[in-house]
């Protein structure tokens, strides 16, 4: 507690479980890309890559990616609002039954109770759980909105709305299933269905965990670490109703030229190239914000975490409508390309912008400077060169894989075996385990960086 | 100014804009029959398929498997006739897959025998010294649980009786153990001494894969 009657112990909390899950999920993520060109690491059957992957997905994107939000979305909400958390124990009891969740998510993905449904492989007694977690957060979030001392809800506020509605809806009905056991269930959709559901699912669910809250802090922290507002007030209406009304038509271009009914195909190529003028809004919007003040990328190191961040996101939101398109889908689906794409979004964008986040709020929630701007440059050019090297290692090996996929003799019979074209991408593989480690380097700094800041001695205790 | 200062509002507003797509591209279709149309000649799983899908599926196979093969010229060549939405009226969950670090699955039924199924299992690398297949051999010593068996179909709704359940069960163990059976050999070599006799893990996920994409030449041959 302090003076404002904020409760920084919740957001304390969610930020270093953020550290803690987003170090697990990176170091299976090395162990999985390892064994990618050398299988003898699938030492036991909880160690395969089938059952390792979903730990590594699951680690990320609930454990890191969501108490990553949690933990921005606490600070926001009350600094936004001008109000205390009305239900500081709910809070509480949220954080404790959410790392229980994730640790038992990974204890039973790597036991192989798997759904299969990317990005919803737990059983249905934690998908009961997350359900009750999500409501628990819910509760605050509407509470506090409710007794908020400041009239207008900031851009930010707008963004968590919708990404607390939107989950929901999404996570309960992609997991509707009929139990057999405790540790076993069937989706209650078949064949086409099941595939339709579960990419409206898949393709929202990184939007509203990755896209949505990153934004909402986006536009908290960018004005926050450089005393720069907004640009364009007007701008950000347009874009926060236009992308999450034309996100959810989207889904179905993870699923070009299967048996899925084509015109729910098409619709969903039409919408991906809509979701570009939204999605540049919001790019257009940060780089305007910094007009006349680019200087700041030089003088203020968080500037450009959030700068390069948004480019990235520019990029991932220009290349995903682009890999929507038939003919270059039909090129690039299944390949590594795919994955690279993915990473860029992740490593580039979602860990670029709640690492300034982090190193904006820590240090301010416990009154303190940050351990050391030096260490936060060195992180930041680690993640940066780590990233690209692994993004563009994928790129190009998406490349040449589709290319043997298709490439024929003159006699119309394909010259490539599917070994062949796979056994030429080890050579990719090693380079992006090596892009991997540089960038976990990166992230073994930043979570030193502010565990040194959190137990250096108060700057008011000094003064 | 407007519902920018109404959170309720402004949720209950959020929520319409999101269902519109919602509704017309996932909800609506699941009412339409033409989006999952189902064939006569495509059966449902046997009780031993389906324990072999329920392993593909804790093995997390479908992360290097797809299981849709697309009206791609070179992709026909690669992997067979391209994939119908009248063979996964019976697929609950889905397993068509998003990445291919191993090939397609879906037209893998009967194009090798067993035996090369449990070789392969047992040692991919043994077959090709390249291939970055986890290997699988533990699999042939688990006996395999059938235990839920019937629940499953039932609930899966193939409309198989508890006899039928455990008919296809003893004569699926009585094929594979049989001192006839084409893959004997393959099979008491990967298969450790003391469960030679029983159903293992390892005999339920080849029945599986030998079951898919079967059915649809059928489908085709008729048409």
């Amino acid at each position: 507690m302090n003076d404002t009657g904020y409760d920084y112990s919740i957001v304390r909390g969610f930020a270093f479980s953020a550290l803690l899950w987003l170090i697990v999920g990176l170091a299976i993520g090395l162990w999985i890309a390892f064994e990618m060109f050398n299988p003898a690491l699938n030492i036991t059957p909880w160690l395969s890559f089938g059952r390792l992957r979903v730990v590594h997905t699951n680690a990320l994107g609930l454990g890191f990616g969501l108490s990553g939000i949690f933990a921005t979305s606490y600070y926001m909400l009350q600094r936004l609002t001008r109000t205390p958390l009305p239900f500081p124990r709910l809070a509480k009891a949220h954080l404790y039954l959410f790392d229980i969740a994730i640790a038992l998510a990974a204890i039973s993905l790597m036991a192989g109770m798997n759904t299969t449904k990317e990005y919803a492989e737990l059983e249905w007694p934690l998908d009961i759980g997350v359900v009750v977690i999500w409501v628990m957060f819910a509760i605050n979030v509407f509470a506090i909105l409710i007794k908020r001392q400041e009239k207008q809800m900031y851009i930010s506020l707008w963004y968590l709305i919708a990404m607390t509605v939107t989950i929901a809806v999404l996570y309960i009905v992609n997991n509707l299933e009929i139990p057999v056991t405790l540790f076993k269930s069937y989706s209650i959709y078949a064949g086409a269905n099941d595939a339709n559901v579960e990419w409206w699912y898949g393709h929202n669910i990184v939007g509203f965990i990755f896209t949505v809250p990153v934004l909402a802090m986006f536009y908290y922290f960018l004005p926050k670490a450089t005393g720069l507002p907004i640009y364009s007030h007007r701008l950000s209406i347009v874009s926060f109703w236009s992308l999450i009304f034309a996100y959810l038509w989207t889904g179905a271009h993870h699923l070009m030229l299967t048996p899925l009914p084509e015109w729910i195909q098409t619709v969903a190529i039409a919408f991906s190239i809509f979701l570009i003028a939204p999605s540049w809004g919001s790019v257009v919007n940060g780089y305007y914000t910094l007009q006349g003040n680019w200087d700041q990328m030089r003088s203020n190191y968080l500037t450009k975490f959030f700068i390069i961040g948004i480019t990235f996101y520019g990029l991932q939101t220009l290349q995903g409508p682009l890999q929507g398109l038939r003919t270059l889908n039909a090129f690039f689906h299944y390949t590594d390309w795919v994955v690279g794409h993915v990473h860029m979004g992740t490593m580039g964008w979602v860990a670029m912008i709640i690492s300034a986040s982090f190193y904006y709020m820590i240090p301010n929630i416990m009154g303190r400077e940050l351990y050391s701007i030096r260490l936060a440059n060195i992180h930041f050019w680690l993640i940066l060169v780590g990233q690209l090297t692994w993004t563009i290692t994928m790129w190009i090996g998406g490349i040449q894989q589709g290319a043997m996929w298709k490439a024929t003799n003159p006699d119309g019979s394909l010259m490539y075996s599917f070994l062949d074209a796979l056994t030429s991408l080890y050579p990719y593989y090693r380079m992006r385990f090596a892009g991997g480690v540089v960038y976990f380097i990166g992230i073994l700094i930043f979570a030193w960086n502010l565990v040194q800041t959190a137990r250096q001695k108060p700057a008011a205790a000094e003064a | 100014m407007g519902i920018n200062s109404k959170p309720v509002v402004f949720a209950v507003i959020s929520a319409l804009v999101i269902l519109v797509g919602t509704v017309v591209t996932v909800f609506v279709p699941l009412f339409m029959p033409s989006t999952q149309p189902v064939s006569r000649f495509v059966k449902p799983y046997t009780a031993i398929e389906q324990e072999g899908r329920d392993i593909y599926m804790r093995e997390g196979c479908n992360n290097c498997h797809t299981q849709t093969v697309r009206p791609l010229r070179t992709e026909v060549l690669r992997y067979g006739e391209y994939s119908k939405a009248e063979e996964f009226a019976w697929d609950r969950p889905f397993l068509w897959g998003s990445r291919r670090t191993g090939p397609d699955l879906n037209r893998i039924g009967g194009k090798y025998p067993d035996s090369w199924h449990y070789k392969h299992m047992q040692s991919p690398q043994g077959m090709f010294a390249l291939s970055n297949m986890p290997p699988y051999g533990w699999l042939a010593a688990n006996r395999l649980d059938v235990s839920n068996s019937f629940r499953k179909t039932r609930i899966l709704g193939y409309g198989y009786s508890q006899e039928q359940v455990n008919q296809q069960i003893a004569e699926y163990k009585a094929r594979v153990t049989a001192s006839g059976y084409d893959s004997k050999e393959t099979r008491d070599l990967v298969t450790p001494a003391g469960m030679r006799g029983d159903l293992t893990e390892m005999d339920a996920i080849i029945a599986y894969m030998q079951k898919l994409g079967r059915d649809v030449k059928s489908m085709e041959a008729k048409q």
